[in-house]
């Protein structure tokens, strides 16, 4: 009796069957399709996924995707995402959420997850903005948007989160832009190839509360220069980059966290004596 | 948004890009329509999964003229058009929950005409006489179907001035 051989998953075979309810032009859309697409670029079987995220708009995608989900609470994706690779570390983990989510309710698991290094991907969708919330300033929000909720703006420096996840030891660092849809998912495929802990910065407008985000699609490059594995020529660019430079910035050669679990009670024991020294 | 470009030299592969092109607008119509499904406007709900189903036809024909039985049969090659969506997709962020078929019907149509100064282009610049004619037999499809809107659009009324006014919107900015 022959084999047979299933051929790979589309990227239609990682939806499911829940249509998005987002606010009609939101830029998470086509977030949702290029990651699908990424995962379908690596023939990952949807049972080999794991899709974690927080609370906020973004934060909706695992229950638009086929693969396994885990929706946790406000901030906690990455501790969550953390453990399940930890124990798991067959499967694929992609933590997903926006930058109210990531930056600010979940900022000290933003900077541990990226100084721990664990074998996963993280995507933000940042939109500069808490929308679900119908418009407050976010983390990332530029310090004179002008708004009901903020008159005049916050007067706040905006959080620069590939700086941080850089500084902080994260071992892939890119940003993308949700306007490009394959390009998008070619930089997912590659973050979540890498080795260790990859940040994925996704501009991903809110027409809603930011309709003049609409105008981020003029604005956005690709990177004219590869990534490089030097840290320090990194954050240079980075940081002298006008925020709408597209593509990988930086691929790191650090060594991933270790992943021993699996064992039983006494992986548990190891765990707790690595993560907290 | 791939710095890394290159220009279709083959017949296979000026195929695989009108592939990957039509792919993509099938795509996107499919996710348009699930928009407006979910945000309960059901007439152009219907005219997006037309257009979908239009798309993904036209995707079909093209593995059919080239012998391939699945996506992958294509050559990889890397995608030709500048930046962002494919040529013949409708932008994402350029809907809104109250539009009406003529607003649909103005998006496909310059997807449409995208598509065409695509190929047109890529014909313009062909290396070779079979690239030339594949490019300018496309584009020459691309422009029937620019037609065809034009004449749809005409059979659709025009909205009124104050279609996106919704006195009980979903969500309040003020």
């Amino acid at each position: 009796m022959n084999d047979v051989v299933a051929p790979p998953p589309t990227a239609a075979a990682y939806k499911s069957d829940y249509k998005p309810i987002w606010c009609p032009g939101c830029g998470d859309y086509t977030v949702l399709n290029a990651v699908t697409r990424a995962f379908a670029q690596l023939a990952l079987p949807p049972h080999q996924i794991a899709v974690v995220s927080g609370i906020g708009c973004s934060s909706r995608i695992p229950a638009y995707t086929s693969c396994y989900g885990f929706h946790g609470v406000h901030g906690r994706s990455l501790a969550a995402g953390t453990g399940l690779k930890v124990a798991r570390p067959d499967l694929t983990v992609l933590v997903a959420g926006g930058d109210g989510d990531g930056y600010s309710i979940g900022g000290n698991h933003f900077l541990h997850a990226c100084r721990r290094n664990v074998d996963l991907t993280y995507i933000v969708m940042d939109n500069h903005v808490y929308g679900m919330t119908k418009g407050q300033a976010s983390p990332t929000t530029e310090p004179d948007w002008d708004n009901k909720l903020s008159p005049g703006g916050t007067g706040i420096r905006a959080f620069h989160p590939l700086v941080i996840a850089l500084a902080s030891g994260a071992n892939f660092v890119a940003r993308a832009f949700s306007g490009d849809q394959n390009g998008t998912a070619d930089i997912i495929a590659k973050a979540i190839r890498h080795p260790g802990f990859s940040f994925v910065e996704i501009l991903s407008p809110c027409v809603t509360f930011r309709p003049e985000q609409r105008d981020w699609k003029n604005h956005v490059h690709p990177a004219s220069v590869e990534a490089t594995d030097d840290p320090a020529r990194a954050a240079r660019r980075i940081m002298t980059d006008d925020g709408f430079n597209i593509g990988v910035l930086y691929q790191g050669r650090r060594t991933p966290y270790p992943l021993k679990m699996g064992s039983g009670q006494a992986a548990v024991e190891s765990l707790e004596t690595e993560f907290a020294p | 948004m791939s710095p890394e470009r290159t220009r279709p030299a083959t017949l296979a592969e000026v195929m695989a890009q009108a592939l990957g092109i039509e792919r993509d607008a099938a795509e996107r119509y499919s996710s348009l329509a699930d928009v407006m499904e979910v945000h309960n406007n059901r007439e152009v709900a219907a005219l997006f999964r037309k257009m979908a189903s239009i798309e993904a036809t036209h995707a079909q024909q093209i593995m059919n003229a080239m012998g391939w039985t699945r996506a992958e049969d294509a050559p990889a090659v890397s995608r030709w058009w500048p930046g962002g969506d494919a040529p013949e997709s409708v932008p994402q962020d350029e809907i809104h929950y109250l539009m009406t078929p003529w607003h649909a019907l103005q998006l496909a149509l310059g997807a449409e005409q995208r598509a065409e100064a695509f190929f047109a282009e890529l014909a313009s610049n062909a290396p070779t006489a079979a690239v030339r004619e594949a490019a300018l037999e496309m584009r020459n499809e691309e422009r029937e179907h620019v037609e065809l809107i034009r004449d749809w659009l005409a059979k659709v009324p025009r909205p009124e001035e104050d279609w996106a006014v919704d006195p009980d919107p979903p969500r309040y900015l003020d």
